[in-house]
């Protein structure tokens, strides 16, 4: 059998982090600080509502775009966090994962070849799916000396008469970047004379080191045009429940569940009421994670800084991006060797846009202990060089 | 401050000054000194690991013993505190409400000791009326931490 496949799959690329754990998972006793997911488990509180709904026998589909009761939550939850209302029937739905809330955006949103703005480093998935969609991938270079933050002056360079879709990745993975009120209010001139679409990733919204994380659906106009995409797996620690979810205006989120409806059906039942219980009861924990994360994200920064790496401080998530330039190697020859002469784990900044070159990602989803072991092997690497 | 550093070393007692200087963005040397000063207050009364003594070879019993005293002129629940908890075998005492009114926590090497201890020091003693002595028969968890269960990363090493 040789017809061909979709040619539109068979030239993306795969990931460059699926390039490097095949490496890493040769090698048994490597320390890795290379996870992109919370070291806690599931609040308990949270896990059992999960085992009492399949002790209760509630083994059966939800609606497609999702239970009632938790799209009820959601909105109360956008409502509590930045005073702006969706109405819970037509303008949420739940989705397996943020991940499949950013692939049904781009599917709903674009047409072959539209445009779609996507600010880097960021997220490994946005230009995949830009793709997979249609549309052309457009990165913004975005740039230390700006924080890695998204300015309108970057967003300028990029519109053209084919834009059709800004991607705001905040609080970022891998660089830690945030967007401040300011920051926000800058691009939104440009987004309304361009009339652009906006899909707002907003998944670390709850790790913010610095005063609440600001979403560009709380600004004048924007609510209108913006798909708002959060899940539980930053924030409750849940990423194996497989649990997001979308807030957009019905003509945009009716596109999007069918899409949902016919690929997917409805996502997993028991995550749902668990989820419930998490929106409901679940602020102390996530509030108790955060100030862990937060100790984390202080001692690694001072550390790095201390043992001779450049590290621009994050303000979000749970990821420090410290610049190698000064050693004079690429990001991946900087992984590889770390991996092999120290057998620590850390991502190439390259692996989340070409401008990531020159930085590397280390996630501090770990124990201050760990972080501790891990940064001798750094220590002793760098010394080397 | 201190309540940030006392929140940080509540659970790990490892953390060292330069550690909790970093997480807090302050001077090693100004931790350095509110450890002390707090050591000398006696806020931070020690620094004790968490042993989970049923893994070793070791024997050791531990009971929960409930006493209900008479407190007498002049001899409040302080005093006879002070009374029972100079015993090296107490390992914690607690002023309850409800119906007893202290909880002492023993550690002993055997049932008899602590059977002993119960019959010849603490029941004898002047103010007590009675006691009821409950043995440990299995730890699961102690100062929030799960005895049990090792911790394993089972977390993929390297994930986007």
């Amino acid at each position: 059998m040789s017809a061909p496949l979709n040619h539109v799959l068979t030239e993306i690329e795969p990931s460059g982090i699926r390039k490097f754990f095949d490496i890493v998972a040769e090698m048994k006793d490597a320390i890795s600080l290379g996870v992109g997911e919370p070291d806690f488990d599931t609040p308990w509180h949270i896990r059992e509502e999960g085992i009492h709904s399949l002790e209760k026998g509630r083994t059966f589909y939800t609606s497609n775009s999702g239970l009632l009761e938790l799209k009820t939550e959601i909105a109360a939850y956008l409502r509590r966090s930045f005073s702006v209302n969706y109405d819970p029937s037509s303008e949420v739905m739940v989705t397996v994962g943020g991940s499949e809330a950013i692939d049904l955006a781009m599917r709903a949103i674009l047409n072959p070849g539209d445009e779609v703005l996507i600010p880097q480093p960021s997220y490994v998935s946005y230009v995949p799916c830009a793709l997979m969609a249609g549309g052309r991938a457009v990165p913004i270079e975005l740039e230390e000396k700006d924080s890695f933050r998204l300015s309108a002056e970057k967003l300028r360079e990029k519109i053209t008469e084919r834009t059709k879709l800004l991607v705001l990745p905040f609080p970022n993975n891998p660089t830690g970047a945030i967007m401040e009120e300011e920051d926000l209010r800058a691009l939104l001139p440009l987004i309304e004379e361009h009339d652009l679409f906006v899909l707002t990733d907003e998944i670390y919204s709850e790790l913010s080191y610095r005063g609440r994380s600001r979403s560009i659906i709380e600004f004048p106009g924007m609510r209108e045009r913006t798909v708002y995409i959060n899940g539980f797996s930053k924030a409750y620690a849940m990423t194996g429940w497989r649990l997001g979810y979308a807030c957009a205006p019905e003509r945009i989120l009716s596109q999007m569940l069918k899409l949902h409806q016919f690929a997917l059906m409805c996502a997993p039942t028991c995550s749902q009421y668990a989820a419930v219980e998490a929106l409901r009861n679940g602020d102390e924990d996530v509030a108790r994670m955060r100030q862990a994360y937060d100790a984390r994200r202080r001692f690694l920064v001072a550390n790095l800084r201390r043992i001779g790496m450049d590290c621009f401080e994050p303000y979000g998530a749970f990821y420090v991006f410290p610049s190698i330039r000064r050693f004079h190697m690429t990001s991946e020859d900087f992984a590889n060797r770390l991996l092999r002469e120290e057998k620590v784990a850390i991502i190439p900044g390259n692996a989340f846009g070409a401008c990531g070159e020159g930085y590397m990602r280390i996630s501090y989803a770990y124990s201050i202990q760990d972080l501790k072991k891990a940064l001798e092997r750094i220590e002793g690497f760098v010394s080397r060089l | 401050m201190r309540e940030k550093i006392l929140l940080l070393i509540e659970n790990n007692a490892k953390l060292t000054a330069e550690d909790i200087a970093d997480i807090l963005m302050e001077e090693p040397e100004r931790v350095a000194s509110e450890l002390e000063a707090m050591e000398k207050e006696h806020i931070i009364c020690g620094y004790h690991t968490l042993i989970n003594w049923d893994k070793t070879e070791d024997e050791r019993v531990d009971a929960l013993i409930e006493v209900k005293v008479t407190p007498q002129r002049g001899m409040g629940f302080d005093s006879i505190a002070e009374r029972i908890y100079q015993y090296e075998e107490v390992d914690a005492l607690y002023l309850m409400s409800g119906g007893f009114d202290f909880t002492v926590m023993i550690k002993g090497k055997t049932m008899k000791e602590v059977a002993n201890f119960v019959a010849m020091k603490l029941g004898p003693m002047e103010s007590v009326l009675s006691t009821a002595t409950h043995f440990v028969l299995k730890k699961y968890k102690d100062h929030s931490t799960i005895l049990e269960r090792i911790r394993k990363d089972e977390r993929m090493k390297v994930s986007p």
